[in-house]
């Protein structure tokens, strides 16, 4: 205890020592110690680190720390054009890059009055579909590791894999994919992708029948996460969780249906809920939104039309590369909006889209420039790790693990 | 009735003493109004029952840099009944650079409240743990204000004990 004082700030362990804590014993002063948590611990996702004021083996207190991987991109977005900051998105959820870009875009999109073409749109929300799926698998994944299944991990990272042979088509890059532009995508999705994913949802759901044959009889992964993590809807609520955590302690909120973006108005789909809200709850609602995702993808693919993708509007979108090199109005354009940014109106504008995580939203505040006077960031994983000490208190060490594998935070988008 | 007019008119009707700017740019509702009445206001709002703004998706703020007002704290709330959205904003001067915490109203922004202090040295009277929520502890600057330069001040951040 005494030499832990050195190392943690005072500030901290005044946070930790009165955080308040409803579950009390008898002389539980005599059992105390402070365990520090991370932020190189394997199980906590990245580098969140978590002090851990402990009864025994109980938790009576809890205080995560944040910063470790913060890079100031809010800071970032203000010096640079809105262009520039596409592949920076990559880096937020990097296990969803690809719902990022299309976060970003339509945020900008939004801002600057630019509609990209109904087929853009269609690839758009293909692969935000698609990265969810992804990050869904990992998420499931790794947190079936972190509680002892090891196998599994290895066969959702496997239909991950495919998802990223996906990308590799469509963009050229597997994991950081910068796909998206404003007005539109960078180019149009090629017949072999879209037959890959076409063949990827095929065959995707009997993989997952199996992934979750394999948890759902495994009576140790059920037993250590049943009742585990439990919050309820009020308190889910009222501590800012959003998507799939919120979801699973029954409140309805997907952004894909509350507040409609790109044409999921066109889809029909289920928005699954479960009542529980604990640890297990969070597992199947998962597996749940993979199969939703899956039904998406399927009807994007039968009613994506034919057109461009790229929006006609030459003072704001960048034109393509061919068109550049041989087309002298073109070149001007792409030296303009390169050098001086496509300059929306005055205003402020947010707009979020349902991430993988719950809600990823931009705000923005334009003075009329190039670059956005303010760029706010509304990073769901930031606010979901805001409930952790609530859902942690009165379990155990070896629960924390799975509680914080149950929530799925990314460091990267909390922070930032 | 539309929510964008029932807001406002339910606002001036509860706090007639208190000035509204109302906006609406780009089908987003803000209302501007003064910082000494947001705790009494965001209260109203999340327990009326039928506006019900449960959910606080954000706190930020702005920094306009040479204004006379510096700051603009905006919050970002959302009525999962109706699926409307609504940015509340409120000034900060940065010689009181200071403001109530609505901690007591929505939990949620405890995190959001600590990140804006952090980024740009704003106070939150009442707030249960203002920390830093990125920056180490010992550090002296606010990095979102606009006078902080991009690259960062060399020394600003000491280096960890050996």
């Amino acid at each position: 205890m005494n030499q832990l004082d050195d190392e943690i700030h005072p500030k901290i362990l005044d946070a930790l020592l009165q955080s308040r804590n409803d579950y009390t014993i008898e002389d539980a002063l005599e059992n105390e110690m402070i365990l520090n948590m991370g932020p190189q611990h394997p199980a906590t996702h990245g580098v969140l680190r978590l002090l851990l004021r402990l009864d025994g083996e109980r938790i009576i207190g809890c205080v995560p720390e944040l910063g470790y991987l913060h890079r100031g991109y809010e800071k970032m977005a203000e010096n640079m054009s809105y262009y520039e900051f596409i592949p920076h998105t990559d880096r937020l959820d990097y296990i969803s890059p690809m719902a990022n870009n299309v976060a970003w875009v339509l945020a900008v999109e939004k801002l600057a009055g630019i509609e990209a073409p109904k087929r853009a749109q269609y690839i758009r929300m293909m692969i935000a579909e698609l990265a969810r799926i992804a990050s869904h698998l990992v998420a499931v994944g790794a947190f079936a590791m972190d509680v002892g299944a090891l196998t599994v991990f290895l066969w959702t990272l496997r239909e991950r894999e495919k998802i990223l042979d996906i990308w590799d088509i469509l963009c050229g890059a597997r994991f950081t994919n910068s796909y998206t532009r404003i007005g539109g995508v960078a180019n149009d999705a090629q017949p072999e992708a879209l037959a890959k994913a076409k063949w990827f949802i095929d065959q995707f759901e009997p993989y997952l029948a199996e992934v979750e044959q394999l948890l759902n009889t495994n009576r140790i992964f059920i037993e250590r996460v049943d009742g585990v993590g439990a919050i309820s809807k009020e308190d889910a609520i009222d501590l800012g969780f959003s998507g799939p955590n919120l979801r699973a302690c029954g409140v309805e909120f997907d952004l894909r249906r509350n507040a409609p973006y790109l044409c999921y108005n066109e889809i029909d789909f289920r928005i699954p809920t479960y009542t529980e809200g604990d640890c297990l709850a969070r597992y199947f609602l998962r597996l749940d939104e993979c199969r939703e995702s899956a039904k998406i993808v399927r009807q994007v693919l039968e009613k994506m039309p034919q057109g461009p993708v790229l929006a006609d509007m030459p003072k704001k979108v960048l034109p393509q590369k061919d068109e550049v090199y041989t087309k002298m109005e073109e070149l001007i354009h792409d030296f303009m909006i390169v050098n001086f940014g496509i300059n929306p109106p005055v205003g402020e504008i947010y707009h979020a889209i349902e991430g993988s995580k719950g809600e990823l939203g931009f705000y923005f505040v334009s003075k009329g420039e190039g670059h956005p006077w303010k760029c706010k960031i509304r990073s769901p994983s930031f606010n979901n790790i805001q409930a952790l000490p609530k859902l942690v208190i009165g379990h155990l060490i070896s629960d924390v693990v799975a509680i914080i594998g149950s929530i799925d935070p990314i460091m990267g988008e909390a922070d930032k | 009735m539309d929510l964008k007019e029932i807001i406002p008119q339910k606002l001036k009707a509860n706090f007639p003493s208190v000035e509204f700017e109302v906006s609406d740019y780009k089908d987003e509702l803000t209302i501007k109004f003064d910082k000494k009445n947001v705790v009494e206001i965001c209260r109203f709002l999340k327990n009326d029952s039928e506006l019900q703004f449960l959910l606080c998706s954000d706190v930020t703020a702005v920094d306009w840099a040479t204004r006379k007002n510096r700051f603009t704290v905006v919050y970002n709330i959302f009525s999962l009944k109706h699926s409307f959205r609504l940015r509340l904003k409120a000034d900060v001067d940065e010689s009181d650079c200071s403001i109530d915490s609505v901690t007591s109203v929505w939990r949620a922004s405890n995190f959001q409240e600590r990140e804006t202090y952090d980024m740009y040295g704003i106070k939150f009277n009442n707030h249960p743990d203002l920390r830093r929520m990125y920056m180490p502890e010992e550090f002296e600057y606010h990095p979102l204000r606009k006078e902080f330069p991009l690259m960062g001040i060399p020394g600003s951040i000491p280096l960890p004990k050996k």
